[in-house]
């Protein structure tokens, strides 16, 4: 274990970063657009729970066959890749900007409006402050989630750590093989621990101090 | 803007009205989806500097109505006419930064301090740094908080009570010339309220804006308002008049419903003890003969006497039997006087006499120092003139409140000149 360590640590390491990159790229893209998806939506409670089942629906779809489907078209490599993670990456933050944005006070809405507050100043000033901790929770389960997602992608001959684990696999028995697999995922679960952290100090800098708990 | 014109509210000893007139001009507002208008054809009129306050029960359109002068609610039909200038149409968001608008609970952004609260209108109309921070202080104070305590403090930080007067600092923070209020003291518990309404009342005093108040609270509309108006179903009018005129002369029974019990006794609310007379009592000090106390109260009359500090503060009453048990009278102060203050209400001094031995409360005035006595023959004189006298008033400068196509509240509330009493109309309630 320890030579296959040493032997490796070079391409582990460039591995992980390249994980960790494409995730935190895919997290950044997908909560921008689920973010504005759900802007454009909250006000209609019946575009709200289409959102919502949709979302439902797409964590259901298993992150293998939706890459199987994206190869015809677009072929192997970081295209895919980044589609699949951003995809399901974008469903639980687009089910909590929701969730955050129709649970605020509506009292506070009207009273942002009654002082002459308009409907974008009172979104950007007064609504997405307050669903923001909601909304990042989203970002955190999100995260957890696409780390394995993202490993999977190696599949379609994507970026990061799903290469040791799948070329471990397909050995299985083989020399190294079980080193690479374990290498694979325990990295896959510090990414997690990190991004999680860093997530997490995130909130605390841009949580006002007014919400805090 | 309105901030450019205003004068200083502390440059003249009789403070200028800085606050503007408005009408509401025939003005309807149909929900969609329902069949009845929820506001039919209002007009009303709302004088400058004046508190007016709407009740009604439930659902009968005051929220409505009380949005539409600020368009947060948009009128389907009719004008909205703010000191004489058509508002229907201009921009929504620049006309609510020049209303105040408070709303229960005070309406406060949890994840803004108290000073960020207040300053968002200003900032919207972009004034200066250093005028915002003048500003916020000199609003914290004018709602009894200390700047340097609350400034930076979170709504949560504060007590609820606290957080509506915040509510009311941000709605003045522009000095907008009119105030709207939907039930801004309805979260509070009645310690609290009776205590924001008093300060309301200085506020007020010190300001002269135009305020419309939305109540569930008929005592509080008594207390607060210079006029209340009363609304049935679908913002009806039934009667528009001042406190005193709708205590002592009520529409009709719909009106006496609303107004509940003790309609008397809520007249007692609207008089304070010094605009009554006082009666004279003969006045000891600490080391006075008995026998000369007693010889003095035999000339005049008394059965009681007052016994003054060198400060002519009351320390005793008392009754003959008491000096005739003395020698000199004593100088020891007693806890349980009854004493009433100058601007206590009647309904105060008659609760403090009924609780007192004697059937009568000493006034103080200025500094604690002894008026007179009030008894209950005096407060129920008062009665009997506040309600001659609200019945003979020609209720002058009655502004108009009116729906159209429903005679029966024209004739209830309209014309001026014409008596109100016996018109209880067709629309009878609990019948
Ligand atoms: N946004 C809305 N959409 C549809 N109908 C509404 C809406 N707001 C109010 N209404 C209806 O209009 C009528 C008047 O409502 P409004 O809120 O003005 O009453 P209110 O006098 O303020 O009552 P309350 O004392 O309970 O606050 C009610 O019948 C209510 O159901
Ligand atoms: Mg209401």
């Amino acid at each position: 274990m320890t030579d296959f360590l040493v032997d490796r640590i070079d391409s582990i390491l460039f591995s992980s970063w390249q994980h960790f990159s494409l995730v935190v790229q895919c997290l950044l893209l997908a909560a921008v657009a689920a973010v504005v998806l759900a802007t454009l939506v909250y006000r209609s409670p019946t575009l709200s729970a289409l959102v919502n089942g949709i979302s439902a629906i797409g964590l259901t779809i298993p992150a293998f066959a939706l890459i199987g489907l994206l190869i015809a078209p677009l072929g192997f490599g970081v295209g895919p890749a980044v589609i699949v993670v951003a995809f399901f990456a974008a469903l639980p933050i687009l089910r909590n900007a929701v969730v955050g944005l129709t649970g605020i006070d509506q009292s506070l809405v009207e009273a942002a409006r009654g002082i002459g507050m308009g409907r974008v100043r009172t979104l950007v000033r007064i609504e997405l402050p307050l669903a923001w901790p909601v909304i990042l929770t989203g970002i955190r389960v999100s995260a957890q989630m696409v780390m394995g997602i993202a490993a999977i992608t190696a599949y379609a001959l994507g970026p990061g750590l799903g290469g040791l684990i799948f070329s471990g696999l397909s050995r299985l028995g083989g020399a190294n093989s079980f080193e690479s697999v374990a290498t694979g995922v325990v990295c896959v679960i510090l990414l997690a621990l990190v991004l999680d952290l860093l997530l997490v100090g995130l909130g605390r800098l841009t949580t006002p101090r007014g919400i805090r708990v | 803007m309105s901030e450019t014109t205003l004068p200083s509210p502390a440059a003249a000893a009789a403070p200028p009205i800085t606050g503007a007139s408005i009408l509401l001009d025939t003005v309807t507002k149909r929900y969609p989806g329902q069949g009845k208008p929820a506001v039919n054809g209002l007009t009303l009129e709302i004088p400058a500097g004046k508190i007016v306050m709407f009740v009604g029960p439930s659902g009968c359109g005051k929220t409505t109505t009380l949005k539409m002068i600020n368009r947060l609610i948009e009128p389907t039909e009719g004008r909205i006419v703010l000191d004489g200038d058509d508002v229907t149409r201009i921009d929504g968001d620049a006309l609510r930064r020049r209303i105040g608008y408070v709303i229960q609970a005070g309406g406060l952004f949890p994840h803004m301090s108290v000073a960020a609260n207040i300053a968002i209108v200003p900032k919207m109309l972009g004034w200066s740094k250093e005028r915002i921070a003048a500003r916020v202080d000199e609003l914290l104070e004018l709602v009894s908080l200390d700047p340097d305590r609350y400034r930076d403090r979170f709504p949560r930080e504060l007590s609820g009570g606290q957080q509506q007067r915040v509510g009311v600092a941000r709605a003045l923070a522009a000095d907008p010339p009119v105030l709207l209020m939907d039930e801004p003291f309805g979260a509070v518990d009645p310690i609290t309220r009776q205590r924001l309404q008093d300060e309301l009342l200085n506020i007020q005093s010190e300001l002269q804006k135009t305020i419309v108040c939305v109540t569930h609270d008929f005592d509080e509309a008594v207390k607060l308002g210079d006029w209340i108006a009363i609304f049935n179903e679908g913002a009806q009018l039934v009667q528009y008049d001042t406190p005193e005129r709708i205590l002592a002369e009520p529409a009709n029974e719909f009106v006496e419903n609303f107004i509940g019990s003790g309609a008397g006794l809520k007249q007692l609310t609207l008089t304070r003890v010094d605009e009554v007379e006082v009666a004279d009592a003969v006045v000891a000090r600490p080391g006075d003969l008995a026998t000369d106390v007693l010889s003095r109260m035999d000339a005049v009359g008394h059965n009681h006497s007052v016994i003054v500090d060198a400060r002519n503060r009351p320390l005793q009453w008392l009754s003959r039997r008491q000096l005739g048990r003395l020698e000199r009278v004593g100088a020891a102060r007693d806890p349980r006087l009854p004493v009433v203050g100058n601007r206590a209400t009647l309904n105060d001094a008659l609760d403090t006499m009924l609780v007192s031995s004697v059937g009568a409360a000493l006034v103080t005035g200025p500094r604690d120092t002894f008026r007179g006595v009030i008894d209950v023959d005096t407060v129920m004189d008062a009665i009997g003139r506040a309600h001659r006298h609200a019945r003979t008033a020609h209720a002058q400068g009655r502004p108009v409140g009116v729906n159209t196509g429903t005679l029966e509240a024209v004739q209830a509330s309209g014309a001026p000149g014409v008596p109100a009493a016996g018109l209880a109309g067709p629309e009878r309630t609990g019948e």
